[in-house]
């Protein structure tokens, strides 16, 4: 009986990646390794000002004195960072300032991610910045969005164009001597978007972020930054993909996220990297550090991630609820299939007054895939009257994976109320026969289950993109049912 | 409708049915009663396509095919529907979700378009006052945190939405008050037609009342050791099952 089950579920959980193709566009890439001279290089190729350089080499001395988190519940292999290539970009053509000057490879690419670059093919209501490796290659709705005042581009350009800005925000969230890939990020970080919300301002589309990894032996190293200045809103989304391959990749990414007096952050990953095969070969090592501020009372950050993708995953999306009144929410689903690993969860922070936060966590676990959830909840002595609710599921499929959570608690105030639940279950086969019976196959049986279980959290998606997230989850699940 | 032959099946290499042969024909409704341990539910296990079930011989025809070489969900597109004994939880897919992939898989079996949204809609309201179900049920997940009587009453009106051609109602009348009884067994006699069959497996004669069967068998210990008209629940309900155990004993020994 548990090996029917568990033969239906290992064939029904062994699908295909569907974003494993490789784009021969051409590139321009830096010699591998890391040094000095590399970050100095990168910083030249983006005609960066010394202020930036200053600030990466600072961040690149103290990574040298750093050593790699080993409290993760994660087995990594050996990072070989003389091995990776820091820098890779599809070659310049003179001024990429109409869709015409793109290289149709790199278009072609993104039609196929189901991305496309020309604003008019586009979902309508969405603006894109879209990043194959390094760089950004376009950026679109620019000029609709700048009508309103509101700032959407590359990280490079803002560099460029809006320099004040960056440089009194980036890292204000997440300085380099946070951790260790924090560290790495600062100092080799090649391009990522930026994106300003001025005051008063509703963001009247959904703005994203498409990453790709193309280039092998390449990691991507990139940065958000995203400003929401007084009673403004935004909703953000962030998506990835990358080529099917042995080796395994790396990508340490920053996101920063400011929320001043009235504003509202909405921030929602759909994070598909390729996962590895079924023996655990390659895939994306995703090892991410996400942060924002609710600075200005009655403030709102509320981060919705869908992570399917990626052989390992070290993330905690996290808010600094400064601000007397101001809200945090962490909604999260996390699946782990074949030998796919995550350590994912939130930090919580309570500095201001009656602040709020919302944590619910579904991990869901097949094949020998091993899912943690690894949460923080500090209440500082200041913050009379704050409120904390936990939520850790976890779904198991099968019987070779496992599920963990770690949830720590600081309570340093007396009128705080924080609450921690958690339950485990399994997908039963009697729940799988009850769909049978009704005439569901397994397959979809599965899909139906799984999304009933992740539907809080899905729910949460703006609503493009909740259709496509319950679709991945239900391919990263299944597959092959003869 | 329904031909079984000598059917022989085990659980973890225990026998548990020795040989069954049952014929129900369209129009007909068959209570099978037996003592607890006679292997009822594991006749309705294997009609429906439960895996843990080994069949070991004998053939069971469904309007002429091959029954135990279909797939369970196939069986259910060809109209056998399972009540189930104890309906299972699924926390999180509403009702409303589930029904409309089943109904849409049925109707994709028969080479149907899927209903619109708002004609399943209807079609829900429709078999939920036929069956008397209460509105809010179809709201909530599936048969999540509903009492033992709601889940009963549930697999009533999923058989009414799906429309089968044999219903197998495992022990449906098991724990159910007597207003609980009768919605399901008025559900049953709603939707019961002459181009349709119901194998209504019981422990008591009290849903009988309600729903007259037109054959009553007796299983006992994997065997169907008697058959008669409805009279026999009757009688079984006056003298219990030791006199069947009885006689099934002395036929053995002479």
């Amino acid at each position: 009986m548990e090996k029917d089950q568990d033969k239906i579920l290992s064939d029904v959980t062994s699908g295909e990646y569907k974003y494993g193709f490789y784009s021969d566009i051409e590139m321009d890439r830096i010699p591998k390794g890391l040094s000095e001279e590399v970050v100095r290089i990168i910083s030249s190729m983006k005609n960066e000002p010394e202020w930036l350089l200053e600030s990466r080499l600072k961040a690149y001395r103290h990574w040298l004195t750093m050593k790699m988190p080993s409290w993760p519940n994660l087995k990594i292999p050996h990072i070989d960072y003389q091995e990776i290539i820091f820098y890779a970009a599809p070659k310049k053509r003179p001024l990429l300032n109409s869709i015409d000057d793109i290289d149709p490879e790199l278009k072609r690419t993104f039609d196929k991610l189901g991305i496309p670059l020309e604003e008019q093919k586009h979902l309508a209501g969405v603006a894109v910045d879209a990043v194959i490796d390094s760089v950004s290659v376009k950026t679109t709705f620019r000029e609709t969005l700048a009508e309103m005042g509101i700032i959407f581009c590359s990280f490079s350009d803002a560099v460029k164009e809006y320099p004040d800005l960056v440089k009194r925000y980036m890292g204000s969230v997440v300085p380099y001597t946070d951790n260790f890939f924090a560290a790495l990020n600062s100092a080799v970080f090649s391009d990522g978007s930026f994106c300003y919300i001025p005051k008063g301002v509703r963001c009247p589309m959904e703005l994203s972020t498409y990453f790709r990894i193309n280039s092998a032996n390449t990691g991507q190293f990139e940065r958000t930054l995203l400003v929401a200045d007084e009673e403004s809103y935004v909703s953000y989304l962030e998506g990835c993909t990358a080529p099917s391959r042995d080796e395994n990749q790396l990508h340490a990414a920053i996101v920063e996220i400011i929320v001043e007096k009235n504003a509202e952050v909405k921030y929602s990953t759909v994070q598909n990297w390729y996962p590895g095969n079924k023996e655990g070969k390659g895939g994306i090592f995703n090892f991410v550090t996400k942060r924002g501020i609710c600075k200005g009372e009655n403030s709102k950050i509320s981060w919705t991630q869908i992570e399917t993708g990626s052989a390992i995953t070290w993330k905690y999306p996290s808010c600094i609820l400064r601000g007397d009144n101001s809200i945090g929410e962490f909604y999260s689903v996390a699946v782990t299939n074949n030998h796919q690993q995550a350590d994912t969860g939130t930090k919580m922070i309570h500095i201001g007054k009656n602040t709020k936060s919302t944590i619910v966590s579904k991990g869901i676990s097949a094949g020998k895939g091993q899912n943690s959830y690894r949460g923080l909840v500090k209440v500082l002595k200041n913050a009379a009257f704050a409120r904390s609710f936990s939520q850790c599921d976890s779904l198991l499929l099968g019987d070779k994976c496992g599920a963990h959570t770690f949830p720590y608690l600081e309570v340093d105030n007396q009128t705080a109320i924080v609450e921690h639940e958690a339950t485990t279950s399994k997908i039963g086969e009697d729940q799988i026969f009850y769909c049978n019976q009704r005439g569901i196959a397994t397959e979809d049986a599965i899909g139906l289950i799984v999304n009933g279980y992740a539907r809080e959290v899905i729910n949460k998606l703006p609503m493009e993109f909740a259709v496509e997230a319950q679709k991945l989850l239900q391919i990263s699940l299944e597959g092959s049912v003869g | 409708m329904l031909i079984i032959k000598n059917l022989k099946a085990s659980i973890g290499g225990k026998s548990i049915l020795k040989g069954i042969t049952l014929e129900v024909k369209p129009g007909e409704i068959h209570a099978i009663m037996g003592p607890n341990g006679s292997g009822k539910s594991t006749l309705a296990a294997v009609l429906a396509g439960r895996e843990f079930v080994e069949v070991n011989e004998g053939t069971v025809l469904y309007q002429g095919k091959n029954l135990l070489g279909m797939a369970a969900e196939d069986r259910a597109k060809e109209g056998i529907f399972l009540g189930f004994q104890y309906p299972i939880e699924i926390p999180g897919v509403s009702m409303v979700n589930f029904m409309k992939t089943a109904v849409n898989e049925h109707r994709k079996h028969k080479g149907l378009d899927p209903l619109s949204a708002s004609d399943f809609l209807k079609m829900m309201r429709e078999k939920k006052e036929m069956v008397e179900i209460d509105s809010k049920l179809a709201n909530r997940s599936v048969n999540e945190g509903f009492s033992g009587g709601e889940k009963k009453k549930n697999e009533i009106f999923q058989m009414a939405m799906l429309e089968p051609s044999l219903a197998i109602l495992d022990e449906t009348d098991s724990g159910l008050d007597i207003d609980a009884l009768r919605v399901v067994a008025n559900g049953v006699n709603k939707l019961k037609r002459s181009d349709n069959s119901f194998i209504v497996i019981t422990h008591y004669q009290r849903l009988l009342d309600y729903i007259v069967p037109d054959v009553v068998h007796v299983l006992y210990d994997g065997r169907i050791v008697k058959t008669a008209g409805k009279e026999l629940a009757l009688e079984l309900e006056e003298k219990g099952y030791d006199w069947i155990k009885r006689e099934v004993e002395n036929n053995v020994i002479a």
